[in-house]
């Protein structure tokens, strides 16, 4: 029973029977494939109500009093950063007392690994990538966490009706984020840009070099549906050696226009210095930059790879009770909406979707739309396959390199 | 020796001035004429310009004005490589990465010489500076006085006509010194090179050059013959630099057949040649070596009362501090023989000396 | 015999005062004083080997042994090395395979074992974890009850990689490292073809270092000659601006190149402008070897120019000066008289560029494109995300081997005591 069937079981559930949890060995059989299209469509049935109707407001989460604790909350820097510390850390502070200390750091469990294993753990609270939480939990990094404990929705409904379905169980993390590897252009310079995955591949119609992340995690799952796979057939044919090769053969048809990136702020630049005519990058890198500095920049959603971030709280965690408030205080409902006014990084909370206004310097520039999950976006996604990269990254990532070095 | 510079000179400095930041001159108008073979050494106080000259000589260093010429030709724009002359410097300048024969062997290598000549040669010079078993050895691996023998050789061993030499002793011991000096000389004389030598040790420039010129302030104050440079100086700075000298400030009253009266400050008039005493009425400095002072049984035409303040015996001669004139630092040499009296400490005593032995210099420089 | 002279013993040998061997008589002597000079390092030998030596070892041990399975599937583990990995699996093997599959989830060391098994075979990590799931459900007989759980337990090599991973002390990490496969049957065979790597990473490291460090001498030789032969005080000035990439942060360095190199960059504009190029031909310097040289080089100089400009700090001028009285040309005096001299320096500032380079891989990653992919890029990526210490271990080993081996080629052709760092 793979976790994919977890998360499908559960979504299922909480549609039909509104128990978010049931007990996973009872729906064992279920089909992994029909599981992901459960969830998707979950969550899409959630994000069309982006916009919709008020709601009662009522904080459902009542802070204590942390007078003298601190917390250490460890993330990706940036403009990412930048948006929990407005969106989470200034409420909670003034709300509670705490203190609250912001470290950055790469991403990978190794550091989580070393503290744990030292038995001195100064990180409180991290935000890891949906793969790392669950291996995380697997090899025991992480605390459990009691999920009931979480607040209700702003709306009422219990976190485990809230958040969108299948996001909720790993047993060690809280989802906060949908993100999502998108392609994107110069509107400036390409006036009928690309429409579809199809025409980043296509450097005929589509002149100019391509920028891509020097990895083959995204990279393969867009080849393939570019080459005509359907979404939810990408992971099986990944599976096979042939569907491999394939993916691969799709690369190499560009192989020699791509410009290969490294760290996320890298694309937009690429873009902006007009190395590259068109990109893959993370959708809130581009929207920052066509929000905070005005590129002109156009997002392509079909054929986006999208992945959650999710907040654990490593293993003998010294400060572990003030971790816990800091991480429900931050899965809130209004915390969540909050956050998603200064990153287009899609709130997990259904109940955060109708709170979710404009950019937080620009009132006309609505968020709603720049979401990842939002439904004209949504239509053509894929969700990255942790465990399928859990099981073949250290072979497909030779073969990757081993490609490259060629 | 002067006179031997008759014939064509082998070296000739020029009106040569030099200038290292165009404000002040190192070198104030050099002219120095050096006959083929001769022993010349440069010798002056730190600072003098000595080494500036011989660099100009050997070419790393420009002259600002003036012109030198090597043989009867302009050298001025000859590079260093293409004047074949010899040249041994103050710290030796082995090559530290070759050995002693590689050493020796470098001039002969770039006058591209053959291989066996080149081996016959180097051994020839190792053998003439006595160090044929350390042809093997890395400079590290020698003695001081080794690494000089080396340096010597290896400046002589392409038969330069010409071989400067930048204080080549003034790392080594007192013994040592004396003995190097004795073998650069021998070896100076069996060659008939000629040698431009720098020091600021007036001994050795005494025992080993046939001329000296004295440098002070970027002049050549006197060019000499050892000699002539002690026993005639002329002037103060020459008479102060070269030897002990007793020196006693006065007036020229009046100057007759060369031989001035000088009214001295704190005491009777005296006789004294007139070197560098300029016209009656001015002031003047005499000079008189220690040894030629007589004391008691005065023969000469001055004589001074004269008070032992201090006797310091050396063996062969008993030195003796007096007060003369008013000045108390007169020093006397008196031989250690039966014809001289023992003096005492306290005892007031004549002292004199021939017209002679006493020159009347100019005022400057020293102190006063 | 009795006076105070050495005199010759009777095999040959010089004899001191006391009638000892001279030589005899010189290692006493000596060890005194070896002694004394032993006492003044022995801190700095301590924490040497603390933070140094001890760390290599271990290193040196991690890229051999990974006890990963074997102490978190103790019952399982000893069955599957006594195996012959031909024969089938028999049910003891199963039972005490799901019996430690329980006991793991519930000590969650599931995670760690799945990982293990599944750099074995692709695939494995996910069997692991199913199967634990539901372990605890199974009985006998177990082989059938694992087969009914996934059918991937009925194929024998989930078991021979499983027993590859049970053996602690292997090979198989540095095997991997050299792009060979370790079996179950103790045969080392190649990688297939599209996932040999390391080997060819490898020379390429050597490659790029050696032509960095070559290219850091072309530069900094003349530079360090300009800065040796200038006044101090003009030479610290120069010097400040030679150390200045020192001083900016990686990410400004990176800004500025790119800004620098690409192909809209004010290199590439410049040669538009000149007429070097035309504007459709700009030259790639970014994202391609080119750019990984070019700020390889740009920030390993300083290494370079540090050691020999002290170097020639040192040498007297009258050396040259001695040459070329003695008829050397200019270049000839260079050649055979200076350049020997500063050999030290060259072969110190090369040592220290190359081994340096040999361990930069962010630079490369950042401005290489698809050629930035260095060795050390993968011993990160092993370290940091995948977390395969044990790779990373014998990677990080066979490096170090390389290096040894250049310092002894250095040792040998050079010489390590002419090596001067400042
Ligand atoms: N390269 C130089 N740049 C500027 N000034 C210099 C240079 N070399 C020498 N001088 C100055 O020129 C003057 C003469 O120097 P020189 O070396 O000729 O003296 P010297 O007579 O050899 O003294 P010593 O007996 O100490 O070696 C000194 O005042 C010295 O400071
Ligand atoms: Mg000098």
């Amino acid at each position: 029973m793979t976790l994919k069937t977890l998360i499908g079981a559960a979504s299922v559930l909480a549609m039909t029977t509104g128990f978010a949890f049931a007990d996973a060995h009872s729906e064992g059989k279920m089909d992994a494939k029909k599981a992901l299209m459960d969830a998707k469509a979950a969550i899409e049935k959630a994000m069309a109500a982006l916009g919709g109707g008020t709601m009662m407001g009522g904080a459902s989460y009542e802070f204590p009093d942390l007078d003298g604790d601190q917390v250490t909350v460890v993330s990706w820097g940036g403009a990412y950063t930048k948006s929990q510390v407005e969106a989470y850390h200034k409420p909670f502070i003034s709300g509670t007392g705490a203190k609250v200390v912001s470290e950055d750091y790469n991403g990978g469990l190794a550091e989580i690994k070393a503290q744990v294993e030292a038995g001195n753990v100064t990180w409180d609270i991290v935000d890891v990538e949906l793969s790392d939480a669950v291996r995380a939990c697997d090899e025991g990094l992480a605390e459990e966490i009691d999920m009931s404990a979480l607040p209700d929705g702003a709306d009422g409904t219990s976190a485990a009706d809230d958040f969108i379905a299948g996001t909720l169980d790993v047993p060690c993390a809280v989802p906060t984020i949908v993100w999502s590897t998108i392609f994107a252009y110069d509107k400036d310079k390409m006036k009928n840009g690309p429409k579809t995955i199809a025409d980043f591949f296509d450097t005929k119609g589509f002149p100019g070099k391509r920028g891509l992340r020097k990895s083959p995690k995204a990279n393969l799952e867009m080849a393939l549906m570019a080459d005509g796979v359907a979404a939810d057939e990408v992971y099986d044919v990944l599976s096979t050696d042939e569907g491999v090769d394939r993916a691969f053969a799709k690369l190499d048809s560009i192989k020699d226009d791509v410009v290969w990136w490294e760290a996320g702020a890298q694309p937009p630049q690429l873009l902006a210095d007009g190395e590259v005519a068109i990109t893959t990058a993370y959708n809130g890198r581009i929207f920052n930059a066509v929000a905070a500095e005005d590129k002109p920049f156009e997002i392509v959603w079909d054929g986006q790879v999208w992945d959650l971030d999710l907040w654990i709280i490593p293993k003998g965690a010294k400060n572990k009770d003030a971790a816990m408030e800091f991480l429900k205080f931050s899965t809130s409902t209004q915390a969540l909406a909050d956050q998603a006014s200064w990153i287009s990084y899609g709130p997990t909370r259904k109940s955060s979707a109708p709170l979710v206004a404009s950019y937080n310097s620009k009132p006309d520039l609505k968020m709603g739309p720049q979401m990842p999950t939002a439904p004209q976006n949504f239509k053509n996604a894929l969700q990255n396959d942790f465990e399928f990269w859990a099981d073949n990254q250290d072979e497909l990532n030779e073969r990757f390199n081993a490609w490259l070095a060629n | 020796m002067t006179e031997s510079v008759t014939e064509r000179p082998f070296v000739h400095f020029d009106g040569v001035q030099k200038s290292y930041d165009g404000e002040t001159l190192v070198v104030k108008n050099l002219n120095l004429e050096i006959a083929p073979g001769e022993f010349v050494t440069m010798l002056g106080p730190s600072g003098s310009g000595k080494t500036t000259c011989l660099m100009m000589l050997a070419g790393f260093e420009a002259a600002t004005h003036g012109e030198i010429y090597l043989k009867g030709q302009p050298i001025n724009n000859v590079p260093p490589h293409k004047r074949n002359i010899g040249m041994v410097f103050q710290n030796y300048a082995l090559f530290p990465h070759m050995t002693v024969a590689e050493n020796l062997a470098f001039p002969l290598q770039v006058r591209r010489m053959r291989r066996r000549d080149v081996k016959d040669k180097v051994a020839r010079a190792l053998g003439m500076v006595q160090m044929d078993d350390f042809g093997n050895r890395k400079p590290a691996q020698l003695s001081g006085g080794q690494q000089q023998r080396v340096a010597l050789a290896r400046a002589l061993v392409f038969e330069p006509e010409l071989v400067l030499m930048d204080e080549p002793l003034g790392a080594l011991d007192k013994q040592l010194r004396e003995h190097m000096q004795y073998e650069i000389k021998h070896i100076h004389e069996q060659l008939g090179v000629t040698v431009v030598y720098v020091t600021h040790d007036q001994s050795e420039a005494l025992t080993m050059s046939d001329r000296i010129a004295v440098f002070d302030d970027g002049v050549i104050q006197q060019l000499a013959p050892p000699a002539d440079l002690y026993e005639r100086p002329d002037n103060a700075f020459v008479a102060q630099f070269i030897g002990e000298n007793n020196r006693l400030p006065g007036k020229v009253t009046a100057i007759e057949n060369g031989v001035a009266r000088v009214a001295l400050d704190q005491g009777p008039d005296v006789l004294a040649l007139a070197v560098n005493c300029g016209e009656v009425g001015n002031r003047t400095v005499l000079s008189i070596r220690p040894e030629r002072v007589q004391v008691n049984n005065v023969t000469g035409s001055n004589r001074l009362d004269g008070h032992v303040r201090e006797l310091i015996y050396l063996g062969d001669h008993i030195r003796c501090r007096m007060q003369v004139c008013g000045r108390d630092d007169f020093i006397v040499k008196v031989p250690n023989s039966p014809e001289h009296a023992m003096l005492r400490e306290g005892e007031t005593c004549t002292v004199g000396w021939e017209t002679d032995d006493c020159r009347a210099l100019d005022l400057a420089p020293g102190a006063m | 015999m009795t006076d105070a002279t050495a005199t010759h013993g009777p095999d040959g040998l010089l004899l001191a005062s006391d009638g000892t061997p001279l030589k005899t008589k010189l290692r006493q002597s000596m060890k005194a004083s070896r002694r004394r000079a032993f006492g003044l390092v022995l801190p700095l030998l301590l924490f040497v080997l603390a933070s140094f030596v001890i760390p290599i070892i271990m290193l040196l041990w991690t890229g051999v042994s990974n006890d990963t399975y074997a102490s978190n599937m103790p019952r399982s583990a000893p069955l599957l090395r006594a195996w012959d990995g031909a024969s089938q699996p028999t049910e003891e093997m199963a039972e005490a395979m799901v019996l430690d599959l329980i006991d793991a989830r519930k000590a969650k060391t599931i995670g760690k074992v799945a990982s293990r098994v599944n750099r074995e075979q692709s695939g494995t990590r996910s069997l692991y974890t199913k199967s634990a799931r539901r372990a605890a459900k199974m009985e006998a007989p177990f082989i059938d009850a694992l087969v009914k759980a996934d059918k991937d337990w009925a194929d024998p090599e989930t078991w021979r990689a499983t027993k590859i991973a049970a053996t602690s002390l292997t090979p198989a990490y540095y095997a991997a490292a050299l792009d060979y496969k370790y079996t179950a049957d103790g045969e080392f065979v190649e990688q297939s073809e599209e996932r040999q790597i390391h080997v060819k990473l490898f020379w390429k490291t050597i490659w790029v270092s050696g032509a960095v460090m070559l290219f850091c001498l072309l530069l900094g030789y003349p530079v360090a000659y300009l800065l040796s032969h200038l006044p101090a005080k003009k030479a610290n000035l120069l010097m400040i601006l030679v150390l200045l990439p020192f001083w900016t942060s990686l990410l400004v360095r990176t800004t500025a190149w790119i800004a620098m190199l690409q192909s809209q960059g004010v290199l590439n504009d410049i040669f538009v402008w000149i007429g070097i190029t035309g504007d459709e031909q700009r030259f790639s310097l970014i994202y391609n070897l080119t750019g990984t040289l070019i700020a390889m080089t740009h920030i390993l100089l300083p290494f370079m120019i540090l050691p020999i400009y002290s170097v020639m700090r040192a040498i007297p001028p009258s050396h040259v000066r001695a040459a070329k009285s003695l008829g050397a040309t200019n270049w000839t005096a260079f050649w055979r008289v200076y350049f020997p001299a500063t050999i030290p320096g060259i072969g110190a500032g090369g040592l220290l560029v190359f081994i340096l380079s040999i361990g930069y891989y962010i630079t490369p990653a950042l401005v290489g494109g698809q050629d930035g992919q260095l060795i050390s890029n993968f011993i990160a990526y092993h370290m940091q995300k995948s977390l395969n210490w044990s790779l990373a271990a014998a990677l990080g080993g066979i490096l170090l081997a390389i290096v040894l081996v250049l310092y002894w080629l250095y040792d040998r052709i050079v010489g390590i005591d002419n090596m001067k760092l400042g």
